[in-house]
């Protein structure tokens, strides 16, 4: 390995971290925002011109206030799981194709950190390690709410991990390969995967949201029963660290669905600009920024649905989980492999 | 003879059939988007936020905000310290001490007493305005603005220096 290629990489893993962070930052304000719009309100618009400051200063105010561990927690492991949280909302970007290759001083950059030739799956273990942080810290809390958060964090999660992996089972014999990379590469130009898996990528969707405990899954935070859930026992920066790793997760999350169903980098009308004689770099650069543009509307979604959808209850959730989804995701499944025995390939 | 759950004497009621959810109802999507499609129309409201130190809201005519101790057309003190606001204030926030007003002070006290102290406690007030109500001598009106906050009880006592309507010249 050369030494250009490890800097190069440490520069993208750096830049790639960077913007995940600040976006989740700002998605915290643009929760509070929209919010406020979505019920005739202004949201937070004091701190800084329409409240850009914001998030600094709830950082600024997280960190110092006091931090308390209960007497009875396990204190290694209190700390342990907000720890966890954040590491493994942090690591799921690794793996995302953010754009294509660039172009700089004769070397070609590629804007993927790591084209895993199963990308997919690595998503999938990320996130299933995810819930390993909410599991921790709710057992190591020693109160009874957290304790029966994370308790449903785990039985939520496993079940819809269910039919998040048979929405893309049916994905992968379509697209017939595991790497995320060469996913959006089939995907040039306006030949996104959406056209030909619209069933799939609702159930996607729909499990994302349960992944990542947003409403109308966030039973796991549930505050009506629950207190705070999982977090009740936190405070000062970890709790921070547990609200954060929610929205660097959102983040992740949005990136997937725009990478796997909606063409990632790839925007409708990209050959006819290379035609047009455009360099790639800047081509390149166009795509980044689509996939952003992707991205923040996936995470606009989000929060309009969190202020939309009120919770289910419990029991909904598991039914819906285990008899609507898995059903309609196995189904998706079988109408997908006839259809492509019928077109023949 | 009709039965007894199916009369309705208002002709209002409605018997409301209790159906299992079909298929569209319990994949909850149609349901969804008919929601988000409502949140977005409020997206584009008005907002009924008043930004409140920049802009204030009008007050009514016959609002009650805090009170001022009235002068005369002389800049007499209209007070004469007789303590039937304190009797008619039903949360007991008033307490005064008269004085008698001496020779050359009638420039500043219209009647023979005076109240030298006058206060009120704008924690137990309830701004009920029976005090003015009472006032024979039309020295008090809750006039003002709304009471300010504070971090400390005593300041919530107003003396004679909050209260006093300033002289005009």
């Amino acid at each position: 390995m050369d030494i250009a290629l490890l800097i190069e990489k440490v520069i993208l893993i750096s830049v790639v971290l960077g913007i995940s962070l600040v976006t989740a930052m700002y998605t915290t304000l643009a929760e509070r925002k929209i919010a406020g719009f979505l019920q005739d309100r202004y949201g937070p618009n004091r701190a800084g011109p329409f409240g850009i400051l914001q998030p600094l200063a709830d950082g600024v105010k997280l960190f110092t206030k006091e931090e308390i561990i209960p007497r009875e927690a396990n204190r290694f492991l209190f700390v342990l799981g907000p720890s966890l949280a954040m590491l493994m909302a942090c690591v799921g970007t690794a793996v995302i194709p953010w754009g294509e290759e660039l172009e700089i001083g004769g070397r070609t950059v590629s804007l993927q950190i790591a084209d895993v030739n199963i990308g997919i799956l690595y998503i999938f273990g990320v996130v299933a390690l995810g819930v390993y942080g909410i599991m921790i810290g709710g057992w190591a809390s020693n109160n009874k709410y957290s304790l029966l958060s994370a308790i449903r964090a785990a039985s939520q999660n496993i079940s819809y991990e269910i039919s998040l992996g048979l929405s893309l089972i049916a994905l992968l014999m379509v697209t017939g390969t595991l790497s995320l990379g060469e996913i959006v590469e089939q995907q040039r130009g306006f030949n996104w995967n959406i056209w030909y898996q619209p069933l799939g990528f609702i159930l996607f969707l729909t499990c994302s949201f349960a992944e990542t405990n947003r409403n109308p899954f966030d039973l796991v935070e549930c505050e009506t029963e629950l207190v705070g859930g999982y977090h009740t026992e936190y405070s000062s920066m970890k709790l921070g660290f547990f609200l954060f790793a929610e929205y660097i997760n959102i983040f992740v999350a949005s990136a997937v669905m725009s990478t796997l169903y909606f063409g990632g980098y790839n925007f409708p009308g990209m050959d006819a600009l290379a035609q047009a004689g455009v360099s790639q770099n800047w081509i390149t650069l166009i795509g980044v920024g689509a996939m952003f543009v992707k991205v923040l509307l996936f995470i606009f979604f989000f929060i309009w649905v969190r202020w939309t959808v009120p919770r289910f209850r419990y029991d909904q959730l598991m039914k819906l989980g285990w008899n609507i989804m898995i059903p309609l995701a196995i189904a998706n499944i079988v109408i997908t492999g006839v259809v492509i025995w019928l077109t023949g390939n | 003879m009709e039965k007894l759950e199916n009369i309705s004497l208002t002709g209002r009621k409605k018997v409301l059939e209790k159906k299992p959810m079909n298929f569209l109802e319990r994949i909850y999507l149609p349901s969804i988007v008919q929601g988000l499609a409502i949140t977005f129309k409020h997206l584009f409201k008005k907002k009924a936020t008043i930004q409140y130190p920049e802009q204030r809201r009008e007050f009514s005519v016959n609002f009650r905000g805090i009170h001022s101790l009235k002068r005369d057309e002389e800049g007499r003190e209209r007070c004469t310290a007789c303590g039937l606001c304190a009797l008619s204030c039903p949360a007991e926030a008033i307490t005064m001490i008269a004085d008698e007003r001496k020779p050359g002070e009638e420039h500043l006290y219209r009647e023979e007493k005076y109240a030298a102290v006058y206060e009120i406690n704008m924690l137990r007030c309830i701004f009920c305005g029976f005090c003015e109500e009472a006032c024979p001598k039309q020295a008090i009106y809750l006039d003002g603005d709304i009471a300010p906050a504070d971090v400390d009880r005593k300041n919530f006592i107003y003396g004679k220096d909050k209260l006093l309507e300033p002289l005009l010249k």
